[in-house]
């Protein structure tokens, strides 16, 4: 058919031709995985607003993590119409540009929770986690009533590190003040000027209502309830929403 | 060296009568099965698509990751929305345009109106208030005519908009129930008389010395939001306290608890969320779920 008739006996019988053929065509397989990162810097909007996570918030999202929430809930509203309507904007690259590891989830049991942050009350957030089925008498949503413990964030500094180490921009004073901001935030009697200062838009809050104790429940209900409310979406531009 | 693919297929199976591939093991030849031309034209035509479409379409990252259509899954998500928009802007222009009153005098208006508010409730306001309005321990129900804030059109907006004690909004309706008894300003006794008075406001009392203590801490304390009575205030978001519509429980444990502890409930600001519409379509809706106050 083509003049040279193929020979795949030539090729097995040639240890060497075999493995230099054989690499060459799993290295496609690589190069499709690996070329488009090298244009990640073109595909993170240029957005405003966006801020690495508060200790509290990066405690809150360890145990979202731990937890296995992204088995149910995505963290990525997709670009489609009717993702709009019930979500909000769609999730833009820069919105988790910080998350070491990312939390998209390609699962939706539970609803996306993207945009779930300030759609509800603190309180709300407590009593739903508590016993889900209070509020939603439909959800298969498990109880996490156990959040209902002390957070270990003894060391939440090195936390912080790490992911300072992974490329999050949290400076030496974020690091080095990362249990006093952490405690600053769940302490909403206390003065959270240099908290503040440090963390654009966060809030001081004490979801479940117990100033004795930093919970675990007080850490997941900062992170929800920051999820997608860094980006002021009414001062986006469709150009600055461009890749590349 | 002997190529069994380079041997020319001239054996011939003799049980089948069809050509083998020459290759042999141990007497065993191989049937030559060669894939019917159909497919293999098939998958021919299926890798020249791919070529057509890798060039019109995104996929080759180098080369501006949109393709030469000029493709995105942001782009169609955006020209489905104007469409959208579109096909409804005519009604959605005549609502911002309406008063309330004159929405619910206008049928058409008033039937979109409710079928989007439905909607919009069931996706931003049914996790709290539940799918029917009908509330849970701590978020009210709105299907009934008991209202904290008011229950007209005018300040069933007001609240839409801008919540109540939202974070976010410093417009929001604000009011404190005070922690009267971690904060050291009753004892638990005087707050025990105090709920044992409010049992009674209701008729419900058992214990008529403890009311009657109790009355005087009432006056002192919880008469100036709640009212002398306990007939509440809507300026201050202050239940009434002698029905029997309980927002976070009416037994006694569930009053001193309040009296104890505090209660101040949280509800965001939708301005910020939903559109102007959606918010008018939201108020008709609940307006009429919600006892039609004029």
């Amino acid at each position: 058919m083509f003049g040279i008739r193929f020979n795949h006996g030539r090729i097995e019988r040639n240890l060497i031709l075999l493995g230099v053929l054989t690499l060459i065509t799993i290295s496609i397989g690589g190069l499709v995985q690996v070329i488009p990162l090298f244009t990640i810097e073109s595909t993170i909007e240029r957005v405003g607003g966006i801020r690495p996570y508060t200790p509290l918030e990066l405690a809150g999202r360890d145990i979202y993590v731990r937890e296995g929430c992204y088995t149910c809930h995505s963290q990525m509203v997709r670009p489609f119409r009717d993702e709009r309507e019930r979500y909000g904007h769609y999730s833009l690259a820069a919105e988790s540009m910080f998350d070491r590891p990312f939390q998209w989830g390609s699962k939706r049991t539970g609803p996306d929770l993207a945009r779930v942050g300030g759609r509800y009350s603190d309180e709300w957030h407590v009593l739903h986690l508590r016993h889900p089925r209070e509020l939603v008498p439909e959800t298969v949503m498990p109880d996490y009533a156990f959040l209902d413990r002390p957070l270990n964030y003894a060391d939440i500094r090195e936390r912080l590190a790490a992911q300072r180490s992974l490329g999050v921009p949290y400076t030496e004073e974020m690091v080095a003040n990362a249990r006093a901001d952490l405690e600053a935030q769940a302490r909403p009697a206390e003065d959270g000027a240099a908290f503040a200062a440090r963390y654009a838009r966060a809030r001081q809050m004490d979801p479940d209502g117990n100033p004795r104790a930093i919970t675990e429940m007080d850490a997941i209900v900062a992170y929800l309830q920051m999820l997608g409310t860094l980006v002021d979406f009414s001062e986006v531009t469709p150009e600055r929403l461009r890749q590349q | 060296m002997d190529d069994h693919s380079q041997r020319a297929p001239a054996d011939i199976d003799a049980v089948t009568g069809r050509t083998t591939t020459g290759h042999e093991w141990d007497g065993i030849r191989e049937l030559n099965t060669p894939l019917p031309k159909w497919w293999l034209w098939t998958f021919y035509a299926c890798i020249a698509f791919a070529a057509v479409w890798v060039v019109l379409y995104p996929a080759l990252p180098m080369t501006g990751a949109t393709g030469l259509l000029g493709h995105t899954a942001r782009g169609d998500a955006e020209r489905d929305r104007r469409e959208q928009a579109a096909a409804i802007e005519p009604m959605l222009a005549r609502l911002r345009a309406a008063t309330p009153a004159q929405i619910l005098a206008d049928p058409d208006l008033r039937g979109f109106a409710m079928a989007g508010g439905r909607m919009a409730f069931a996706n931003a306001c049914a996790g709290c208030h539940g799918a029917g309005g009908q509330g849970a321990p701590g978020f009210p129900s709105l299907a009934d005519d008991e209202w904290l804030w008011g229950g007209d059109l005018a300040a069933i907006e007001e609240t839409i908009r801008h919540g109540i004690r939202a974070p976010d909004d410093d417009a929001t309706r604000n009011s404190l129930m005070p922690r009267f008894v971690a904060d050291g300003m009753l004892t638990v006794a005087q707050a025990a008389d105090a709920a044992e008075y409010v049992l009674a406001l209701g008729g419900r009392s058992t214990d008529g010395a403890s009311a009657i203590r109790g009355a005087a801490v009432f006056a002192e304390n919880c008469a100036s939001c709640h009212g002398e009575r306990g007939q509440g205030s809507r300026e201050m978001g202050a239940p009434r306290l002698d029905d029997r519509v309980w927002l976070y429980g009416g037994d006694k444990a569930g009053i001193l608890r309040t009296i104890s502890l505090g209660r101040n409930g949280v509800m965001p600001a939708w301005e910020s969320r939903l559109d102007a519409a959606t918010i008018r379509m939201l108020v008709i809706y609940l307006h009429s779920l919600g006892g039609t106050e004029q």
